[in-house]
């Protein structure tokens, strides 16, 4: 063995890391696909995807339509590509809701702990949790009126005790370690101590819950535009392409099989990922692991 | 015991009337009235002032905040806007779907998902613990409502061995009516299941790293005796707070599931009363779902404590 050759095989051990979790490179792969796609949608798509062409219709998976079209014609790769940019957008929307509020709250929680306002905060969390995602939706659109921006506020809402709860948990260690005892007695404020010490500490953390709810965010802006909640016409989504081809499905499977597929891959890559984000940066995971 | 009991009841009480107030102010921010609404744009303002006498639209805020309230804790939900029946009967009607619909889904979803996660912790690391990861994996990416049509392609469509929808009502008989709700249960009971036998995997794994499990086997006990005896009765406690849980997104997933398979439950209702803008309809279903959510909780943390005396001292 030379001496590069032995240096290389050591390396990693020197250096402390370790390979990626498989999981992780199979999500990403996976998650990417429907990212680019989206992102592509914007610039280029295969066809139109108002594109009506009624001769057309409902033809199975061709050179021409490599997915087929659907009840007017429609390339359906073209509308899963747009369709992609709906449900990312409002899923990851969503997570931003629920980590912007979310996530100050329960530091809040966490800096004021066994307090009144850590007591409000956790009860209005304990609140929110009695209402499933889809009962937020129900109730803002029987008054607001169904559309994407309310989809992602309902699924948005649902989140925010998901992370307010997540980081007080967290916060609440980490406020008995030494480093910020040091923090205290160097005279900073407990707002600063969660800024500039607690945030960075549990943003592991946050990153692994954010993969995870934004697959849920996923599934829940399907579920919600399937039932005519979310994103409205002549946008295109994925739930509402199932909503469309569930009167087909006799005639032309790949109508519905397509846009379910499309979702499970999603789902699957991003939770795929955000295990595999746990093995990589929650130490607690990795010991017991080894 | 007792003292705990009266702690949790009280918050039970706090948090129904925080809930409901949320949800009566939410609705009350709704544009339009229902009168006007139902009257038509070319009403007379007569006519709607009566109508709104009739709803009871006319009085206070907080006064109809309480009516309401005082109606549901009697049974009273008010009358419903466009059909002009009460709203209980309503409700009561599309329970008797929507409600066995999700007592048959948690039911599936538990008989799958306890030897799923027994087996897969038991065979931890092997194959067949991978095979059942893999599965649930995949369970739980699947939107039910896809799953559910899916379901209808392959058992209805093409084996024929199911309608593919619609409702008999019970007065045909027990077995047409789970005939009936046996694809929208199962394709509902199929993602939860896969969560639940996820957690009581891990539950399972984490009670058999416990000292007491190695004194079980020390006392001569068979791997499979501790497992069972030991094992599986300590790792169900967080797996029941995960059923009680998902009672009720069963209970809220079965509106979606309904309108896969036109089934006439609360789903249908809800929908029906959105785009009719019958929103005491609305309203009054939302808080059942919510009062489930919340009742359910409160008696999961119940049974919790008559198990786990410990878990009595914290609040």
């Amino acid at each position: 063995m030379s001496l590069a050759e032995r240096d290389r095989a050591a390396a990693p051990a020197a250096s402390g890391r370790r390979p990626l979790p498989r999981s992780l490179w199979i999500g990403l792969a996976l998650s990417a696909v429907f990212v680019v796609a989206a992102a592509l949608s914007f610039l280029w798509t295969p066809y139109p995807v108002d594109g009506m062409n009624i001769p057309a219709r409902l033809q199975p998976p061709s050179w021409a339509h490599p997915l087929g079209t659907d009840h007017f014609g429609r390339d359906i790769l073209s509308m899963i590509m747009v369709g992609a940019r709906t449900s990312i957008a409002v899923a990851l929307l969503a997570v931003g809701i629920g980590m912007a509020l979310g996530v100050p709250l329960g530091l809040a929680a966490a800096a004021r702990r066994g307090g009144l306002l850590d007591e409000v905060i956790m009860r209005a969390n304990d609140l929110i949790f009695a209402f499933p995602a889809l009962v937020i939706a129900i109730l803002i659109t029987a008054v607001f009126g169904a559309s994407a921006v309310n989809a992602i506020v309902a699924i948005g809402i649902f989140n925010i005790p998901v992370f307010a709860r997540l980081t007080r948990g967290a916060a609440l260690s980490l406020w008995e370690r030494e480093f910020i005892l040091a923090a205290r007695v160097a005279g900073k404020s407990a707002a600063r101590i969660s800024a500039e010490h607690i945030l960075p500490n549990v943003a592991n953390l946050l990153i692994v819950q954010g993969t995870i709810q934004f697959s849920l965010g996923i599934l829940a802006e399907a579920g919600l535009s399937y039932v005519g909640l979310g994103a409205q016409p002549p946008t295109p989504s994925w739930g509402r392409m199932l909503a469309e081809a569930q009167t087909m499905v006799s005639l032309a499977p790949h109508v519905a099989l397509i846009p379910g597929l499309a979702i499970v891959f999603t789902v699957l890559g991003l939770n795929l990922m955000g295990d595999g984000l746990r093995d990589l940066l929650d130490p607690k995971v990795r010991k017991a692991r080894t | 015991m007792l003292r705990y009991t009266l702690k949790r009841l009280i918050s039970l009480g706090v948090s129904l009337a925080v809930a409901s107030l949320v949800i009566f102010l939410v609705v009350e921010v709704a544009p339009g009235d229902p009168a006007a609404f139902m009257l038509g744009i070319n009403a007379e303002p007569e006519a709607v002032a009566a109508l709104r006498a009739e709803l009871g639209l006319d009085v206070p805020k907080w006064q109809r905040y309480l009516d309401w309230v005082g109606g549901m804790a009697t049974g009273d939900f008010g009358t419903s806007y466009t059909y002009r029946t009460p709203v209980a009967e309503m409700i009561a009607e599309r329970l008797q779907v929507s409600l066995p619909l999700a007592l048959y889904a948690l039911a599936l979803s538990t008989a799958l998902a306890f030897p799923a996660g027994i087996y897969a912790a038991a065979r931890r690391g092997r194959a067949g613990d991978l095979a059942v990861m893999g599965a649930t994996q995949l369970g739980i990416a699947v939107p039910n409502f896809w799953f559910a049509m899916m379901l209808v392609l392959l058992f209805s469509i093409t084996l024929g061995w199911f309608g593919a929808g619609g409702f008999p009502g019970w007065e045909a008989g027990l077995w047409p009516g789970l005939k009936a709700l046996t694809l929208p249960a199962v394709a509902l009971a199929l993602p939860q299941a896969a969560i639940l036998a996820r957690v009581m995997r891990s539950s399972l794994i984490e009670i058999m790293g416990e000292d007491f499990m190695r004194t079980a086997r020390a006392k001569g006990l068979t791997r499979r005796q501790a497992l069972w005896r030991h094992g599986v009765r300590n790792a169900l406690i967080p797996v029941l707070t995960i059923i009680g849980l998902q009672f009720a997104f069963l209970l809220a997933g079965a509106i979606i599931i309904e309108q896969v398979f036109y089934l006439p439950g609360l789903g249908r209702l809800i929908f029906q009363s959105i785009s009719a803008r019958d929103l005491i309809v609305v309203e009054s279903v939302v808080m059942l779902l919510v009062f489930a959510v919340i009742v359910v909780n409160f008696l999961v943390d119940l049974a919790y404590a008559a198990v786990d005396p410990r878990l009595r001292r914290r609040t």
